[in-house]
């Protein structure tokens, strides 16, 4: 059984996944996942030596197609989508954080 | 105009012989929404230019060969659209519309059909009641007081309202059946396969499938047949041949072998155990054979189920930045920031749950004993369904083990919820298609009962459903609400 996890990494969990939990919301949601992942912890139990896993159901196995580019002519109505835009282009915030450099 | 009494080809038939137009049908549905939706509360956007589509219809004749030409119905809003927003219930995707149409639209708009709105659901698929939407509470039919299952919800409530005659919803672990068991209607989740996820909001891509939620039986084959058959835009779309559903639907279900796990019928509602033992009375009645059959990996589905789903929808769910499209937080300042704080206020608490127990599934510490692990379960799963369909045709369960919740009851406790999907999530697992149909009332809310069959092999369901429904008078019971 694993020890449980730590409102700590209850955060750090999240900032994995690009989420931020307020400090109001970790003590339920480290609960939660402390259910979870007692409830993930019984799979241990069943026994499936020499099964191999199963990752898909599709019938179609390595399906292949000519790397052709399409143009779908639909610039604007994408760009109608993006939260901010400048001449054509999506707009966001620095990449780089200067801060970090110093 | 409601449907709680008109099948599509009785429509068809008015529409062919001028009884009525489509722009008559669209303009009568959307007076009724307007009306029945303000207590239901099933839609999340109506399309302003349906009237539009119905013109177009009418200007060029409907085709007396084509059952859905002029028919009005609704879409689950994770099925994008290019005539309005698709948000999936979702803050993330309040003011999103897509530039093109899901595979399935576009085959039902080509069809003549006219979509009329999009259907509220949980955020992103996730949910089992329809109250995780970030925007309404959809009421079921027959009780307002009750949920209407989930998260199809607002598709089944909408369909079992009499608002429209056919809904689409999607199916990861029960997400069509159990609202359609729910609301007293047909839902079936087609195979792994057989319907193209194309224009789908992914959750979880191994599981995810679009089907057809309707009043009756036959109508629900005639919807498959439209929507199905390969994609090149769904590499997992299937190249088999597409059968029509309808051909044998007649035939009965004299000398066929159905099934019931015994492991289906634990800690059932007592209505429900007795709903499903008196619908395998009918079916022997009718000429089936009925036995009891062992599927002793079942028990192991949901846990299983939500260490892959999670996992899965995780992955999915990361597109989600802020930056193309969807929510974006105001005050980020570098990009790291827009990220976090984009998907922080963007999700809702259930999508946040999930996406944090699916990095926790993969993470290297836990990637071996959660996801590789429940995958192997998958397997076993499977066997136990091979080995039934060895020597039957069918297996017989309830979709649910109750009937339709109280609103506000279970959506404290994830686990609570998690365990409605437990007599769903196997077909999922496997791939197989399922439907649920109503067998029986406890307390005047309807009680589902699932059939499933071999992959492919819808025709089958099908046909045992449409024996079952012609030998009983449930589904032809309208709720309350439909007096009015």
């Amino acid at each position: 059984m694993a020890d449980k996890i730590t409102e700590e990494q209850t955060q750090h969990i999240a900032g994995l996944a690009k989420l931020e939990l307020k400090q109001a919301e970790l003590p339920e949601f480290t609960q939660q996942l402390n259910d979870l992942l007692k409830m993930l912890d019984t799979l241990e139990k069943v026994d499936t030596t020499g099964v191999e896993p199963t990752y898909t159901v599709t019938d179609q196995i390595n399906v292949t197609r000519k790397d052709i580019a399409e143009d779908w002519g639909e610039r604007d109505a994408l760009l109608k989508n993006a939260p901010d835009t400048s001449d054509g282009l999506i707009k966001v915030p620095a990449i780089i954080d200067e801060s970090e450099d110093e | 105009m409601n449907y709680l009494n008109k099948d599509l080809n009785s429509l068809h038939q008015m529409l062919v012989n001028k009884e009525i137009s489509a722009v008559d049908l669209v303009k009568g549905t959307l007076s009724n929404i307007k009306d029945t939706d303000q207590e239901i509360e099933a839609f999340n956007n109506l399309n302003d230019r349906a009237l539009e589509d119905a013109k177009a219809v009418d200007a060029r004749g409907i085709d007396a060969n084509n059952i859905l030409d002029g028919i009005p119905l609704a879409l689950k809003d994770n099925i994008v659209t290019k005539e309005l927003p698709t948000t999936a219930s979702s803050n993330m995707l309040k003011n999103f519309t897509s530039i093109y149409d899901a595979t399935v639209a576009k085959k039902l708009s080509d069809l003549g059909s006219i979509n009329v709105g999009k259907t509220n659901m949980d955020e992103f698929a996730m949910g089992s009641s329809t109250e995780n939407s970030a925007f309404k509470t959809t009421h079921n039919p027959w009780d307002y007081s009750k949920v209407p299952g989930g998260s199809s919800g607002g598709s089944a409530a909408a369909v079992a309202s009499g608002e429209v005659p056919v809904a689409l919803g999607s199916d990861t672990g029960g997400s069509i059946r159990q609202p359609a068991s729910f609301t007293g209607i047909v839902g079936m989740k087609p195979t792994y396969g057989r319907v193209s996820r194309w224009g789908l909001i992914a959750m979880a891509s191994s599981f995810d499938q679009i089907g057809p939620l309707t009043k009756n039986v036959f109508d629900n084959a005639l919807v498959l047949n439209a929507i199905s058959g390969h994609d090149d835009h769904d590499s997992t779309s299937s190249e088999k041949e597409v059968p029509d559903f309808t051909e044998h639907i007649q035939d009965g279900v004299k000398g066929m072998k159905i099934g019931i796990p015994k492991e289906y019928v634990n800690k059932l509602a007592p209505d429900v155990s007795e709903a499903i033992q008196n619908a395998a009375e009918t079916f022997k009645k009718l000429g089936a054979q009925v036995d009891w059959v062992s599927m002793p990996n079942s028990k192991y589905g949901v846990t299983a189920y939500n260490a892959l789903q999670t996992a899965e929808a995780s992955s999915n769910l990361e597109r989600f930045d802020g930056i193309r499209y969807g929510y974006r937080a105001s005050d980020a300042k570098t990009l790291d920031e827009l990220y976090i704080k984009s998907r922080s206020e963007g999700f809702g608490d259930e999508v946040k749950r999930r996406i944090m127990l699916g990095t926790l599934s993969l993470s290297y510490d836990n990637v071996d004993k959660y996801y590789k692990q429940a995958a192997k379960i998958r397997t076993l799963i499977i066997n136990d369904f091979k080995k039934v369909f060895a020597d039957h045709d069918l297996i017989l369960s309830p979709t649910s083990r109750v009937t339709a919740f109280t609103i506000g009851v279970e959506d404290q406790d994830p686990i609570e919820m998690y365990m409605n999907d437990i007599l769903t999530i196997p077909a999922n697992m496997a791939g197989v298609p399922a439907m649920s149909q109503i067998a029986g009332f406890s307390n005047s809310l309807p009680i589902g009962m699932q059939l499933m069959g071999k992959p492919f092999d819808e025709s089958t369901i099908y046909k045992a459903g449409y024996a079952f429904e012609q030998n009983t008078d449930f589904h032809k019971q309208t709720p309350k609400m439909g007096g009015k």
